[in-house]
């Protein structure tokens, strides 16, 4: 009876059994939500079990451990912070239950037609970072983790809603302004760069040790000097970035311009092709692969160099500038505010070039 | 091709200058040396080689004796050690930037991110031709090669074989008065194989176009050519050189006829001879 059953549910249906006793035995606080949330996982632990490999089994469990994490959140305000052992008991039979939920959307997925388990493919990192959260939030209120360490996701939703208006200031002036112009600029003259020193070997000797001692440079060292050129505004954080991006860039593109094969080249030569034609219809394709790489990896060194970079000197706006004074006053859970816009506009923008980078290499052997 | 662009070519190629009105390929004493990490290769050692408008010339040899080096060194993508060459009457780099010829090489050499339509217009669209001409010459060649239909595919999405037929659609398309290829018809089926060597026979009696042809196949050289030139390796160099005068428009029944048995034992006794050379 037992073999057969995924350990995932094995260990649920312990702890659910554990957080019972403590109940009833009365080791455990106890409270409508605590009863509502126990039969919700004993529910799904019956599904799970019972019905093992159908796509009703799988609904079934899907749907009872999401409506558990309501009651066992409310539980919390029965006594916040101080939270016994029934709860964790309750908390880790959610966790695995929710695994197990996870486990069996992708079996079942398999199953479907495409365009459904795509939907199922995005689905399933949406409930990994749902848990996440849920999990940061049950473990930082229900063992009343000080705010300064770590404030929980629901105190940082609330700052970042009433916040909002600051947040978006910083975020004009450290990514709008500073992080996309200096990227555009830093990728754009990397580019270029890469295009000259291609046509002149003498350029590529004399050029890439220099890009390379420049990118080698502390940008603790160079921020404050880009503050004296450039001044405190934006300018000179966007001259950070481009400093940052501009190696990786040139070193990428130079690699992919050589990344076109001898044969490929010798066809363009018996058509006499002049050496646009041949940059333009042959090699500049076939580097467009190592560009993206080049872009992708920019793209998170940018947003790094403008936030770091408005630690050294800055007017009173600003990600970095947020950040760093924020924490001086132990407003934490402002911190992580800026840091969720952060994360959120980071991933936004690697997962557009990412989108960008799949239909213009869509004929590259890795992704066909 | 019609007849009007056969005289038109026939005209380019006289004014190529009037000592050697006729004279496409002339090669004289021609090495080539490659200068390797294990000392030299001599792909190429003193060959003497004269092709006539209008001829069609297989090269034939075992593996590594030169052909594909012979073949790139007409067509300006190797340089010679020491030895003459003239591409009608001009140099090969000359004769390279007045696009004088079209080459199919050994692989198809498709790019992949073009379309088979997309890559038989790639030499189009550096030649400037304008759209209508363009979609005119793809569909055309492409039915030349049996590839009508498969215009909008990938060249991943195509069979080995139907690769090579798109990459041959892509050299006739530039309507080249010399034709270059090597082993153009080495991964294909026999039967798509004689459909070709058909429509190429046809081809170039219709056209008068000069072909330059490498191939294993003693069948396919003399069902092809007007001169077949064995090579044999080590020095890489012309071993004979045997005239093919049968009737210039052929069918496949001549493989069955005397005289073409004949010049096939002709070939293949060359072959032998090369090879026991190389043994001694
Ligand atoms: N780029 C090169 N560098 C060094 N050696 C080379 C180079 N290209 C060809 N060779 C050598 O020159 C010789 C002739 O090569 P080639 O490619 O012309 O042979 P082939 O007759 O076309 O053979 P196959 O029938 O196998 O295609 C070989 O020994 C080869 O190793
Ligand atoms: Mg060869």
């Amino acid at each position: 009876m037992i073999a057969g059953i995924p350990l995932t549910v094995l260990g649920g249906a312990a702890a659910l059994l554990f957080a019972a006793i403590a109940a009833v035995t009365g080791t455990a606080a106890f409270s409508p939500a605590f009863v509502a949330c126990g039969l919700l996982l004993l529910v799904a632990v019956g599904g799970a079990v019972l019905r093992r490999d159908d796509a009703l089994g799988a609904a079934v469990v899907i749907l009872s451990v999401h409506a558990a994490a309501v009651p066992l959140m409310l539980h919390i305000d029965s006594a916040p912070g101080e939270m016994d052992s029934g709860y964790w008991a309750l908390l880790v039979s959610a966790w695995l239950m929710a695994w197990t939920s996870v486990t069996r959307l992708t079996q079942t997925s398999k199953k479907l037609p495409t365009g459904a388990r795509r939907a199922v493919d995005l689905l399933i990192p949406l409930i990994f970072g749902l848990w996440l959260m849920l999990i940061w939030e049950a473990i930082t209120r229900g063992a009343g983790v000080p705010q300064v360490l770590l404030p929980a996701p629901s105190a940082i939703w609330a700052k970042l809603t009433a916040s909002l208006p600051i947040l978006w200031a910083d975020f004009v002036q450290t990514f709008l302004k500073a992080v996309i112009v200096g990227y555009v600029l830093g990728c754009g003259i990397g580019f270029g760069t890469a295009i000259l020193v291609d046509r002149s070997p003498f350029l590529k000797r004399g050029l890439v040790p220099v890009g390379n001692m420049v990118s080698a440079l502390p940008i603790i060292g160079i921020a404050p000097i880009m503050v004296m050129w450039f001044g405190f505004d934006w300018q000179s954080k966007a001259a950070v970035v481009v400093i940052m991006t501009f190696f990786p860039m040139l070193v990428n593109t130079l690699e992919g311009l050589s990344a076109s094969s001898s044969m490929q080249r010798d066809l363009m030569r018996t058509y006499a092709a002049s050496y646009g034609q041949t940059l333009w219809k042959l090699r500049l394709v076939e580097a467009l692969p190592f560009i993206f790489n080049a872009l992708k990896i920019n793209s998170t060194l940018a947003l790094i160099g403008a936030i770091v970079a408005e630690f050294f000197g800055t007017p009173i706006v600003g990600m970095g500038f947020r950040i760093s004074t924020e924490v001086g006053r132990m407003n934490v859970d402002m911190v992580w505010a800026e840091i969720a816009v952060a994360a959120l506009a980071g991933s936004a923008f690697y997962g557009a070039l990412v989108l960008i980078e799949r239909a213009l290499t869509f004929w590259h052997p890795s992704n066909r | 091709m019609t007849d009007t662009e056969a005289t038109a070519a026939a005209r380019g190629a006289g004014s190529a200058g009037e000592g050697s009105a006729f004279r496409v390929i002339e090669a004289r004493d021609l090495c080539l040396t490659f200068e390797t990490n294990d000392g030299p290769v001599h792909a190429l050692s003193s060959v003497d080689l004269t092709v006539d408008r209008g001829e069609f010339v297989s090269f034939i040899g075992p593996s590594g004796c030169g052909k594909t080096t012979l073949l790139r060194v007409i067509a300006d993508l190797e340089q010679p050690t020491s030895g003459s060459i003239s591409v009608n009457g001009m140099s090969p780099e000359e004769a390279r930037k007045a696009r004088a010829y079209g080459y199919v090489f050994q692989a198809a050499a498709l790019y992949p991110w073009r379309t088979i339509a997309g890559n038989v217009a790639l030499p189009l669209e550096i030649m400037g031709l304008d759209k209508a001409e363009r979609e005119a010459r793809i569909k055309r060649n492409l039915e030349l090669v049996n590839l009508a239909g498969f215009e909008r595919k990938f060249p991943w999405q195509l069979s080995g074989g139907m690769q090579q037929r798109a990459s041959i659609a892509r050299a006739l398309a530039v309507e080249p008065d010399l034709l270059l290829m090597d082993e153009p018809f080495g991964a294909l089926d026999e039967i798509v194989r004689d459909h070709l060597n058909e429509q190429l026979n046809r081809l170039w009696d219709r056209t008068n176009k000069t072909v330059i042809f490498v191939t294993h196949s003693i069948p396919e050289a003399v069902f092809l050519s007007t001169k077949i030139v064995v090579m044999s390796p080590r020095p890489g160099r012309v071993h004979d050189v045997i005239e093919c005068n049968l009737p210039r428009e052929r069918t496949l029944d001549i493989r069955e006829t005397p005289e073409f048995l004949e010049i096939a034992h002709r070939v293949r006794d060359g072959l032998r001879a090369g090879h026991a050379y190389d043994d001694e």
